[in-house]
């Protein structure tokens, strides 16, 4: 991909869901909505193969909007987005603490 | 690059050359800078046309109408929506030749583009082999009727509905 | 209201039906990406920060009970049991799913509802004053004018893939509710001076965002007939010549103020002199047909003052003063249009739960003719209540929570969704405007402040007008923070005016003290009988800034904290 400059490492992938609108988490072999199942890429090699699958399953009609984030990691391994705009795509909207991810999953809860 | 119409894919009887002369054919389209010199060259039965960006002066090309058999006009992206202006300006005051969109526009501006003025058109290759001659046609019978008047439909619903009042009062009046 | 004839009927289908199968073809890759986008963007479908956005075109803010109760359903169904009223009077539901969306459709199209051109850049939904019908202000009702313009924008072949965005608003009233001047095209019905006709002011290269502009008369006097004509002269131009070089520069108020007013208006009028009028106008009769959906509904005779409505406002204080905010005088004798305020202290501006909807769709039905309105302000109307209904109406608001008395005050605050939802925010609204509601929730100080209007808006789009509020309020970033700029003096009314502003800004932390500070200044000066408008008009804003600077200055000394 021609991007001009890469987020620093470690980094997440994420995306949005192309039926479903939901942002979804690579992997490194598929999608998770769960952001603690985030594949952290820690070198450019595996951001590289973190952003070809992106490409790959966007020419499939699998997601849209794909990018990588540049995250920190807690001491439970846990990728945090270092920009606050990305860390609301991993909670949800932050007046409604009963909706999106803050309420689905244990692990993503505001900082 | 494929050519279609409302009844759908056709020939395409124009060529396209930067210069006329005899060999160029009977039907020539040149570029809007070349045409001074293509309709001062062109051969008796030659017929000329010329492809148009879309942000000429319509005067321009009406003040050369009679002379021109084919006027396209491009769709440099499809979300560009200039050519539908000029189209409607041109015919809104009296071109009678051929137009022709050509460029990005995509399948389901086909109704507009006839809307507009147009009569048929030439999308690029990349556009086409996404989307086939039968999305062409079913874009172009989606939506029956519009609200607009004056716009080539004329079964648009004011004037049906005007004509359904039209009725009922002759009804009445019998 | 307006209902839809079998033609409307038609088309309204045929567009669910067209949709439906532009999803299947992004789903099997005939549509790239790039190009489904502006197509569902022209039916009203975002992909937000957390998943697809929807909009719903609400025309004119005008709403049946059944309508809203279908949009209750689809809250429950579909989304998550709430939508959200916008400033351009429609609504928004936040979760919905592209897979669902044809389906949602369909629901829409069974009450008379679509999202046709609710975004992208094409003419938009037609708003105008809420109290249409209503106001004793008003020279004529706007909705036939607004309906007429709805028909003739909806997939307009020609208008459909302009340089940008374009919206047009209609008032009918001396007190411009509307906002007319701050609209692509604004459209004032007015009487010709000398022959008493009735016909269009018309106003051409208002907006907000990036650049705001208060737009500029380009019509003094536009005869009814030649409506469509004229809108569509002026489309034209701004097709053929509106800037597409820059996404920024491309709205028609940049075209207009490039090339002046005067070349804009000559312009129009040579390529309004080409059309030939009466094969493009709608003719006198349409004109009354739509007309005739608007005729006031059947009001009972009545006494000018209800007995039963001023004894329990004797009787009861917080009924009193309810009725004193959110209550709007009625042109017709013994009748309130009233304010269901969506601006419950904390809560963020606009949302609306499903049960509410119903309770709230119940009270049309059975107080109001079965009518309601949206406003631009994220209220929703009552148009025609008699006044000895007020207190039970009340009485069932109180129970659902939605009995505010807060309508033009101080804590009716318009906030945009921001970046708790919008993918283009550069900060949130929503959590600002909930902690301004807090902290001047008490109901004496807000009596005492009197009419004050706080918009806020998360990025420089400024869906939340900020620029138009008597405070305003822009969220940015700064340094990967998110930064709040403050700007006093803007008016949404026929005074239209754009703020100024104040200074460097400031953290969100910061902002509910800033505020109170600029409150302040003004109970300080102001003279009897002024409101915070003309404060800030007679003494300027100077005064206020001087404050704003002072406090900001010795704010930035202490460490930045991030957010949370
Ligand atoms: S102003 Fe910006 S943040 Fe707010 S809704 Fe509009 S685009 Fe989104």
């Amino acid at each position: 991909m021609a991007q001009p400059k890469r987020v620093p490492l470690p980094a997440i992938l994420l995306a949005n869901d192309l039926l479903d609108g939901d942002v979804v988490f690579s992997t490194g072999n598929g999608w998770s909505r769960n952001p603690a199942e985030a594949l952290i890429a820690r070198d450019d090699a595996a951001a590289d193969r973190l952003e070809a699958q992106a490409k790959a399953d966007f020419a499939a009609q699998l997601v849209v909007d794909a990018y990588l984030v540049d995250v920190s990691i807690d001491a439970a391994g846990v990728p945090t987005p270092r920009h606050f705009r990305e860390r609301f795509k991993t909670l949800g909207p932050s007046n409604r603490p009963d909706l999106g991810k803050q309420a689905q999953y244990a692990s993503a809860h505001p900082h | 690059m494929p050519l279609l119409d409302r009844k759908g894919l056709k020939q395409n009887p124009f060529v396209r050359a930067e210069v006329v002369d005899e060999t160029a054919g009977p039907n020539v389209i040149v570029p809007w800078a070349q045409v001074q010199a293509a309709l001062a060259a062109r051969a008796k039965d030659q017929q000329i046309g010329v492809d148009l960006p879309n942000n000429v002066a319509y005067g321009d090309v009406l003040a050369l109408a009679d002379q021109l058999a084919l006027v396209t006009i491009d769709f440099p992206a499809f979300t560009d929506g200039r050519a539908f202006t000029l189209a409607r300006r041109l015919r809104n005051n009296g071109f009678q030749g051929v137009l022709r969109a050509r460029g990005n526009l995509i399948a389901d501006q086909f109704p507009y583009a006839f809307a507009c003025g147009f009569d048929e058109v030439e999308p690029s290759e990349a556009v086409y082999a996404r989307q086939p001659e039968e999305q062409w046609l079913a874009a172009a019978g989606r939506i029956t009727h519009t609200y607009q008047r004056n716009y080539g439909d004329a079964g648009n619903i004011l004037d049906q509905r005007r004509a359904a009042r039209l009725a009922k009062e002759q009804a009445h009046d019998k | 209201m307006y209902r839809y004839d079998q033609f409307d009927e038609r088309f309204v289908r045929e567009r669910v039906a067209q949709f439906r199968a532009q999803v299947k073809r992004r789903l099997d890759g005939s549509l790239s990406d790039d190009e489904f986008k502006p197509l569902r963007l022209m039916n009203g479908l975002y992909l937000q920060l957390h998943a697809y956005m929807l909009r719903i075109a609400v025309p004119y803010g005008t709403l049946a009970s059944r309508q809203l109760r279908q949009l209750a359903l689809i809250a429950d169904r579909y989304d998550r049991g709430y939508g959200h009223f916008t400033t351009r009077q429609n609504m928004q539901f936040n979760w919905a799913k592209l897979r669902d969306v044809p389906d949602i459709l369909g629901l829409l199209a069974d009450v008379e509802m679509h999202c046709i051109q609710t975004s992208g850049n094409c003419i938009r939904n037609v708003t105008a004053d809420h109290f249409a019908g209503v106001a004793a202000d008003e020279l004529e009702d706007p909705r036939p004018t607004a309906e007429l313009i709805r028909q003739w924008s909806s997939l307009h072949p020609e208008f459909s893939f302009l340089p940008r965005k374009f919206k047009i608003a209609v008032t009918g009233a001396e007190h411009d509710r509307a906002a007319v001047k701050v609209h692509d095209i604004g459209l004032r019905i007015l009487r010709h001076p000398d022959t008493g006709e009735t016909g269009y002011e018309v106003i051409v290269g208002g907006g907000l965002g990036r650049t705001p502009y208060v737009g500029k008369v380009v019509r003094e006097f536009l005869p009814r007939r030649d409506l469509l004509a004229y809108l569509e002269a002026i489309v034209r131009v701004y097709n053929a010549d509106g800037r597409r070089d820059n996404k920024f520069k491309a709205r028609i108020k940049i075209l207009v103020h490039e090339i002046g007013t005067e070349e804009f208006r000559r312009r129009v009028e040579e390529e309004f002199a080409q059309l030939d009028g009466p094969t493009i106008n709608a003719d006198p009769e349409e004109v009354a047909r739509i007309a005739a959906y608007f005729a006031p509904p059947a009001y009972e005779k009545l006494p000018a003052k209800s007995n039963a409505y001023e004894a329990h406002r004797a009787a009861n204080p917080a009924f009193a003063t309810w009725a004193d905010a959110n209550v709007f005088p009625h042109r017709v004798p013994g009748y309130a249009a009233l304010t269901i305020s969506l601006k419950a202290i904390g809560e963020a501006p606009g949302d609306i739960s499903s049960e509410q909807m119903r309770l709230v769709a119940d009270l049309a039905e059975k107080y109001s003719f079965d009518e309601l309105r949206v406003t631009h302000m994220q209220n929703v109307v009552l148009a025609h209540v008699r006044q000895a209904d007020l207190f039970a109406v009340w009485q069932k608001l109180c129970e659902a929570g939605l009995a505010t008395p807060n309508v033009g005050l101080i804590t009716d605050i318009i906030a945009c969704p921001g970046l708790d939802y919008c993918a283009l925010a550069t900060a949130r609204s929503i959590p600002i405007a909930q902690a301004l509601s807090k902290r001047f929730a008490d109901q004496a100080r807000q009596k005492e402040i009197g009419p004050l209007g706080i918009k806020i808006s998360g990025c420089i789009n400024a869906c939340g007008h900020h620029h138009i509020g008597n405070i305003g309020i822009l969220g940015l970033e700064k340094n990967g923070v998110e930064n709040y700029q403050i700007t006093l003096g803007g008016d949404a009314t026929e005074n239209a005016a754009i703020g100024g502003h104040l200074g460097p800004g400031i953290d969100a932390k910061d902002v509910p003290d800033a505020i109170e500070r600029l409150v302040d200044v003004y109970l300080a000066q102001r003279e009897d009988g002024e409101i915070f408008i003309d404060t800030v008009r007679r003494i300027g804003v100077t005064p206020f800034k001087e404050v704003f600077v002072a406090k900001t200055h010795a704010k930035s000394k202490e460490p930045e904290n991030a957010v949370a």
